[in-house]
């Protein structure tokens, strides 16, 4: 029980400088994928701190409160996941959380950002289906929906569920929005819709969100690590590699990818959720 | 202290240029001269921006475009006026719906010569610019401290 308050409040914690220096690594990798310098390593914090002495403007004020329900339905998905707690409810409460930042966009009425909004929608929709199978894979694998449990089977579980491992990995790439699927936010060179959801989000308010992004893309790295966990200490190193190699994938796929509009997201998911997860599970309820 | 002036972010408005300072402005992001190794990012929208950056004189419709961006971007902020006809109205100074540069309507701090003006030239007002960032945010943090409006501060100056 010690342990797992431990991992929580760690969780708490660092997960945003965790979050904060990865995104700080993604910028630099970007930057010299395309043969630029970039900015240093800790550019992200330097942007948070700005973002938090700006002058306060807001829309509508509601849309400070919803902002920080979705931060705290996201550290209490990450906080559930780390104690070790059904990995069903996490997914739930991750939705949850998703439910507020769409109602904090769409709040404001600007157009920008109600259009953010209902693609942010779109998105869940995409990724939702691949999300949920991932539990209903876990608990195929090991006969159980626990964290707790699912980190003590006797070898990696990617060995019995690799399809979910692709599913998952893909739609990662809309949870961390990344490039072709970055339609909600398309936040590369910030032209098309200006930002999207986040057009009405300044200073501190847009501060909040980032930091939210940041403890997301650490609990879904929790994710990929349940893949590889397993009994043997070793299986820790195994995981970081993999998490950081599944980094550099996004990174390389965001680099390399052209955004592209919702129908095609929408076909490309569900049709690899299908392909991946789908026959992945038909393959476990067959063996099991 | 935190510093700010590591994180300038940008909103670039053309007002009636002639594009020449629009593309050498967007120079600047590119793999050559990299503008975000200093921390800046261009973002199109006002209220995530702290440098707006005017390129062209002002006409007559774009003056409450000009003025709702410069309203609608948070304290502390900096203008730069990018070239020739930003500073002055340059070569369209004469035309019939140009009232002139981009200080006819907001105030601007510092202002970038040439035509068009230089990617060097650009990022050095850039750098110019993100040091007085750094000055104004001293002061709004000071405001902010006494639990003053930015107007408040500007009676009390105007009064000595």
């Amino acid at each position: 029980m010690v342990e797992r308050i431990i991992l929580i409040l760690c969780y708490i914690l660092l997960a945003p400088f965790l979050g904060g220096i990865l995104e700080g690594f993604d910028r630099k990798i970007s930057a010299r994928m395309q043969g630029r310098i970039g900015p240093p390593i800790r550019q992200p914090f330097y942007d948070l701190i700005k973002l938090f002495k700006k002058q306060y403007i807001v829309v509508n004020h509601s849309v400070h409160f919803l902002l920080l329900s979705y931060s705290a339905l996201m550290i209490l998905t990450g906080s559930m996941f780390f104690g070790g707690a059904d990995l069903l409810l996490c997914f739930f409460v991750l939705s949850t959380a998703a439910t507020f930042l769409y109602f904090a966009a769409v709040i404001t009425n600007s157009p920008y950002s109600t259009i953010g909004a209902q693609r942010e929608l779109v998105q869940m929709m995409s990724y939702e289906p691949a999300v949920l199978l991932t539990a209903v894979g876990f608990y195929l694998a090991t006969g159980s929906f626990n964290v707790a449990d699912i980190i003590q089977s006797d070898y990696s579980l990617i060995v019995k569920m690799p399809g979910f491992f692709v599913a998952f990995v893909f739609i990662m790439t809309i949870k961390m929005r990344k490039s072709p699927f970055d339609t909600a936010a398309s936040h590369h060179p910030h032209q098309e819709l200006v930002k999207g959801i986040t057009t009405e989000m300044g200073g501190k308010n847009l501060g909040i969100f980032n930091v939210t992004e940041w403890y997301e893309n650490v609990f879904l790295f929790g994710v990929v690590a349940l893949f590889i966990l397993n009994k043997n200490p070793w299986s820790y190193l195994a995981c970081a590699l993999v998490i950081l190699f599944v980094y550099f994938i996004e990174i390389l796929i965001d680099n390399s990818c052209a955004r592209v509009k919702y129908h095609l997201m929408l076909k490309m998911t569900w049709m690899v959720t299908l392909f991946s997860a789908g026959v992945n599970l038909l393959i476990l309820m067959l063996i099991r | 202290m935190a510093n700010v002036k590591k994180s300038p972010w940008l909103i670039h408005y053309d007002g009636s240029s002639c594009n020449g300072c629009d593309i050498e402005v967007l120079a600047c992001m590119t793999p050559v001269y990299d503008a975000e190794r200093l921390g800046v990012e261009n973002t199109g929208d006002p209220m995530q921006a702290d440098i707006l950056l005017i390129t062209g004189g002002i006409n007559s419709q774009a003056v409450p475009v000009v003025k709702q961006i410069y309203d609608q971007m948070p304290r502390p902020k900096v203008v730069v006026a990018v070239g020739v006809c930003a500073c002055t109205g340059g070569i369209f100074k004469e035309c019939y719906n140009v009232l002139g540069g981009a200080d006819v309507v907001v105030p601007v701090d510092i202002y970038v010569p040439g035509c068009a003006a230089r990617p060097q030239s650009i990022i050095d007002g850039i750098i110019q610019a993100r040091d007085l960032f750094q000055k104004r945010s001293k002061e709004h943090d000071a405001l902010v401290k006494a639990g003053k409006t930015y107007d408040e501060y500007k009676e009390e100056e105007a009064n000595g």
